[in-house]
């Protein structure tokens, strides 16, 4: 089969022409040692089938990014049969830079000039067979959106995937080709691939080509010196960049003629002038990024993609007293099936919830079933506890947060989508800079809150490796969905529990600690272990436009798959696992539960094997409140912690199994009723009762679980996203800051005089770090970290 | 009249003379576009002042004033 790659600028349209040609045969797997995304997929329409695959989009094919890298070296390493360069017409000159280093290979090339229906509308016009012969390769007009003249680009792609095609340069009229020639006759001895490419990118002094051929590159500095360009003297890296552009202007975009873009309108005195038409994109821009707008804008955007994905009462339309003058529709619906579904005593619940709640419905209904099929079936008490709550349990509690996960998603690549993103990256730039990051870092951060993996396959758009490693340090400080839980059932004890305040201010008050340790986590790292200058901020923000249906639905299809898998694989061997542990004494005998009726033998979960871990662990986190002081039960925090390496949702799972083991000595009923309205606060309240935890002991509980290791998943995404040797250092750094953190909270909660020493032990920390920088400064220009 | 784009004001435009700077960061402006001969407008300001945004080639480019510095343009319009 043919196979071609599919290279362009972002923005150009290629997710667009991609989509449209492979269809439903288009498959995401991930490049060899990095997790970008990699698609693949058949274009079947044409005579032959053609293997497409997806490069990630870049600007050039200079080292800035991993993602130039890749596309660089997929053509270098894989030699595709055709490269099909999606171009925008309607931004020649940029997309055309990135079409003359392409000719550079030695690979046959088919420019897709794209958006060709916009160019028409604006009335511009274009010259295609003439920039067809200045560029010297086939030129098809397209409109990846409106799927025009698909058949004829992929035809002409078979074509000339069938024929050789030796790599040239449009800086053959430029004065120092003749260094690039020499360079290329050298490498030709050796009968390098695309050695043209290779010489100009050695002349570009390009870090990559300067390791690999360093005889050459000698040669080439050598030759520099004799340069002497009256605007640049012998900056060779600029005389090229500098040519490319000029010819592209004179050869190229010269093929485009505009039409004018004046309007008539009236001024204030009434007269007739012309003006340039504004777009509408500008229109929008101009709001959204408002100076004194922009930023309140934001923080109301992202208050509403979350609340329609978590919220309980939706718009606050019950807290606000809406429902008061209309009972008869709620006390109509009470009763049926929508209470509990559309509805709760909190209010309307938003999608994100609605969603969840009609999953877990027919989850539950799904595990009774089955359940009752056991039963029936006669299966022993052992078989159906291992597969309703060892198997079905663990699956389905973390496939409930699909839905949540979904939609966010679904908000998130809409704002990426629509352009929105960088300007949010723009807008945000200022602040983030401050603690050592570009505005850029914004995007994963943010994407944190909903889930870390995505989150930390997002950092790729980072340039700076340095950021990029800090980045991925502290995304999961910004508590994700499956933490909400721990949150919510802890606040929920303290409230009832301690008689303290109200939940919300607890759970909201613990968000944004996660927020200020990754504040401060990235304010250490970027002094202290990843020093470096402040990455640079040059970044393209493309018109507005409305996000495609077809695209957003194929990347949430793609994220579902991703979850499920994951919750078929890691988590459910995980559940397996602890369910093991849980009913197994370490002398293998089975401790039989059955809900209702509590423990059938003499023997408790006190006696597992999990509680003999717990046990053994339990001193470890005496220090942050929830260890040996808590005496007997004190464990279940422990093997909680712990569990939650696996999965966060495990750790709330884990009490309420746990529980059990408390309820015999603890009278349920004495409990707050209160409690009920919220998933697992009896559970926590429970082991508040049974382990007398104080309320700064729980705060460094939830502090602990939100800043330690992330879930299994989390780790395993950072370890493909991190160089190699990286991770260690990466789970020491959680280790310890989720020591630090969690200990400050439990030891300044309960004795207040200690703030001093850790003011102290700051400060001394604060004057060290900042006579050591003073002393070593950073070198100048040192950006990559690669 | 010569100045460096991060002294600039709103609406205001030039054609680029020289890029200073070194490394990889006036490699990137390079490959963006930005390039002795290019004309520029300077459209806006982020809310807090920086980066800046420019047209540049015909689309929207936001670089930061540090890097702007970097960039001479020749301007007509007086200050």
């Amino acid at each position: 089969m043919i196979r071609v790659a599919l290279a362009g600028n972002p923005n150009s349209g290629k997710t667009t022409l991609f989509n449209s040609l492979t269809g439903s045969t288009a498959r995401v797997g991930n490049w060899p040692g990095v997790t970008v995304d990699k698609k693949e997929g058949v274009y079947k329409k044409g005579k032959e089938e053609v293997n497409i695959i997806d490069l990630p989009g870049i600007y050039s094919l200079s080292p800035y990014t991993p993602e130039e890298v890749i596309a660089r070296n997929f053509i270098i390493d894989e030699k595709p049969d055709c490269i099909i360069n999606i171009v925008d017409a309607t931004n020649l000159e940029r997309n055309l830079y990135l079409t003359s280093q392409l000719l550079e290979m030695d690979v046959p090339v088919v420019v897709a000039l794209n958006m060709i229906d916009v160019l028409s509308k604006n009335e511009d016009k274009i010259d295609i067979d003439g920039l067809r012969k200045e560029i010297g390769v086939p030129v098809v007009a397209i409109s990846a959106l409106k799927e025009e003249n698909l058949n004829t680009l992929m035809n002409e792609v078979v074509t000339t995937s069938k024929e050789k095609r030796l790599g040239t340069s449009i800086l053959k009229g430029c004065k120092i080709y003749s260094i690039i020639d020499n360079v290329k006759k050298q490498l030709d001895e050796n009968g390098l691939f695309s050695s043209l490419f290779h010489a100009v990118k050695l002349v570009e002094n390009d870090e990559i080509e300067k390791n690999m051929h360093p005889k050459e590159y000698e040669y080439v500095l050598k030759e520099k010196e004799k340069v002497n360009d009256p605007l640049f003297s012998n900056d060779l890296e600029a005389i090229v960049a500098d040519y490319r552009y000029k010819y592209i202007q004179k050869h190229f975009s010269s093929k485009l003629t505009k039409s004018s873009r004046l309007i008539k309108v009236k001024d204030k005195k009434g007269n007739l002038v012309e003006k340039e038409k504004v777009s509408i994109s500008d229109k929008i821009d101009k709001v959204l990024t408002n100076r004194v707008f922009g930023i309140l804008i934001f923080v109301v955007i992202l208050f509403f993609v979350f609340h329609l994905t978590f919220g309980e009462d939706l718009f606050y339309l019950s807290a606000m007293g809406a429902f008061n003058g209309v009972p008869e529709d709620f006390a109509l619906a009470s009763g049926t099936t929508f209470e509990g579904i559309l509805f709760s005593s909190g209010g309307i619940q938003s999608p994100g919830v609605f969603l969840q709640t009609v999953l877990i419905g027919f989850t539950d209904w799904i595990t009774g079933l089955i359940g009752d099929g056991l039963t029936l079936a006669c299966a022993s008490n052992w078989a159906t506890a291992f597969i309703c709550d060892g198997i079905l349990a663990g699956i389905f509690s973390v496939l409930s947060f699909l839905p949540q996960i979904l939609l966010l998603f679904l908000f998130f690549s809409f704002l990426e989508d629509s352009g929105y993103m960088a300007r949010v990256a723009f807008i945000l730039d200022r602040i983030f800079r401050r603690f050592g990051v570009s505005g850029r870092a914004f995007m994963p951060m943010i994407m944190g809150f909903g889930c870390s993996i995505p989150a930390m396959t997002n950092t790729r758009t980072l340039a700076n490796e340095k950021e990029r490693i800090a980045t991925i340090r502290v995304i999961p400080f910004f508590s994700c969905s499956a933490k909400l839980p721990i949150l919510t059932a802890c606040a929920g004890a303290i409230v009832s529990m301690f008689g303290v305040s109200n939940a919300d201010l607890i759970t909201l008050g613990m968000y944004f600690t996660g927020i200020i340790v990754a504040i401060i986590a990235l304010l250490v790292m970027r002094n202290t272990t990843l020093r470096g200058e402040t990455p640079p901020f040059i970044m393209e923000l493309p018109a507005y436009h409305w996000p495609q249906f077809k695209s957003l639905m194929m990347h949430l299809w793609d994220k579902a798959k991703h979850f499920v898998k994951k919750a078929f694989t890691i988590i459910l061997i995980s559940n397996l696992v602890i369910w093991f542990l849980q009913s197994f004494t370490p002398s293998w005998q089975y401790i039989e539960y059955v809900e209702g009726e509590g423990f059938l033998t003499n023997l408790t979960t006190d006696d597992s094997i999990l509680a003999q871990i717990g046990k053994i662990i339990q001193p470890l986190f005496t220090p942050l409140g929830f260890g040996s002081q808590l005496g007997n039960f004190g464990w279940v925090f422990a093997v909680g912690a712990i569990t939650g390496l696996i999965a966060k949702e495990n750790v709330i799972a884990t009490f309420a199994m746990l529980g059990a083991v408390v309820s015999i000595s603890i009278d349920p009923s004495t409990l707050p009723g209160t409690l009920e309205a919220i998933e697992g606060a009896s559970d926590v309240a429970m082991m508040v009762l049974a382990t007398n935890i104080n309320i700064p002991g729980i705060l460094a509980f939830i502090v602990f679980n939100m800043t330690t290791i992330p879930c299994f998943a989390a780790v395993a995404t950072a370890k493909a996203e991190l160089k190699k040797g990286t991770l260690k250092y990466t789970i020491i750094f959680w280790l310890v800051t989720s020591f630090i953190i969690s200990s400050a909270f439990y030891l300044i909660g309960t004795w207040w005089w200690t703030l001093f020493i850790y003011l102290a032990v700051i400060a001394i920390f604060i004057v060290a770090v900042y006579f050591y920088n003073k002393k070593h400064p950073i070198k100048k220009g040192e950006y990559s970290g690669a | 009249m010569q100045i460096s784009l991060d002294k600039f004001k709103i609406k205001q435009k030039g054609m680029i003379v020289a890029v200073k700077g070194e490394g990889i960061v006036r490699k990137r402006l390079f490959d963006m576009g930005v390039t002795p001969g290019a004309s520029v407008v300077l459209v806006k300001k982020a809310p807090l002042g920086d980066p800046l945004e420019i047209t540049i080639r015909n689309y929207e480019l936001s670089l930061r004033k540090s890097e702007a510095q970097n960039i001479i343009l020749e301007t007509e319009d007086e200050l």
